[in-house]
């Protein structure tokens, strides 16, 4: 348990350095600093699945920021923030951190699964009789792709559409050929 | 020279292989040990930026010209959304595991069980790997574009 809130410090630190730091590039690396202490959490919650999928984005992502940073000329931030945006944004914190601890008053222990407070929860049945209903021995992938399917085919549609919007807005060619003047 | 050293290029040369590989180990065994097509995707989106890193923006374009990395895109959709419309066809409801339920029930444990989950892990790798390398794609080409807009209009026609 104690690893749990050992990397939790890790996180919350890398987190306030993330968003103190003046150095765009220290940030970034701050960033996925965040993001593996999580994939680590996730492994030692025995969750290898998420583990994985989590290192993979962070490390591409990692990249991809890095690679970002690091050519533009200017990697330092400059300028004080908005007194006034300061206080909505503390307020809004706090209501959002008071009606954190009443929701998480009424979750299972931390590391315990759900049906063990709620017999009828739907993860009792995956559990029980996913091998049998689908006879995919990871678990995961029987949920994801077998009880699940409709979840995966949105996230699929999503991400089609997402890089349908990436490529209209940022491709170069159209933008060009409009730049120019029609006669 | 276009991209990074020679000692950066040939170690990546041998290592977008690896990466290569262990991403369509992932895909494969999605229904057996942990992974899946998202992460197993994700992998093989990430053995193409390296090359991309090391060799340059026109090397990968060569290597998987961007048409082609949309067809595949294009490919791993439908192909996902055809084994849930078999669902109906062959098991009577949309997404119904029908290879396992009815024609192929396979042993649990085996590579070959689990009936469309497989096939469903595939067409999710091809399309998350081919989806998340065009992103990155556009998104190096913008970055060009715009820092070739931030300079001025004579150095704007010179080749970079």
């Amino acid at each position: 348990m104690a690893i749990f809130y050992i990397l939790l410090v890790f996180m919350v630190i890398a987190a306030i350095v993330a968003v103190e730091t003046k150095d765009l590039l220290s940030s970034v690396i701050c960033v996925g600093a965040i993001g593996f202490g999580g994939s680590v959490m996730f492994l030692f919650l025995h969750a290898p699945d998420i583990a994985i999928t989590q290192i993979a984005v962070e490390v591409l992502a990692l990249i991809i920021l890095i690679r970002a940073t690091i050519s533009r000329d200017l990697t330092l931030i400059s300028g004080d923030r908005e007194f006034f945006g300061t206080v909505v944004s503390v307020a809004v914190l706090l209501v959002v951190f008071l009606a954190g601890v009443k929701v998480f008053e009424t979750l299972p222990e931390f590391g315990t699964p759900v049906f063990t407070q709620a017999a009828d929860a739907p993860s009792a049945t995956y559990v029980e009789k996913g091998l049998k209903d689908t006879g995919a021995a990871n678990i995961v992938a029987a949920v994801i792709l077998d009880y699940r399917g409709y979840d995966t085919l949105g996230e699929a549609t999503v991400l089609f559409t997402s890089v349908l919007g990436a490529l209209a807005i940022l491709r170069s060619r159209t933008r060009k050929r409009l730049e120019e003047p029609d006669a | 020279m276009k991209g990074m050293t020679l000692i950066v290029k040939t170690i990546s040369g041998w290592v977008k292989v690896l990466v290569f590989l262990f991403g369509i180990n992932v895909i494969l065994f999605g229904h057996l040990t942990p992974g899946g097509g998202f992460a197993g995707g994700v992998i093989l989106a990430s053995s193409y930026v390296l090359l991309m890193l090391a060799f340059g923006r026109e090397f990968v374009e060569k290597n998987l010209p961007i048409p082609w990395a949309s067809r595949l895109d294009c490919l791993g959709a439908s192909l996902f959304a055809l084994i849930a419309i078999l669902g109906i066809v062959y098991g009577g409801s949309f997404f119904v595991n029908f290879l396992y339920q009815r024609y192929l029930p396979g042993k649990a444990l085996n590579l070959v069980s689990a009936g469309t989950i497989p096939l469903s892990n595939i067409a999710i790798g091809l399309k998350v790997g081919a989806s998340l390398f065009l992103a990155i794609f556009a998104l190096s080409v913008f970055h060009k574009d715009f820092r070739r807009e931030g300079q001025t209009r004579d150095s704007a026609g010179k080749e970079d």
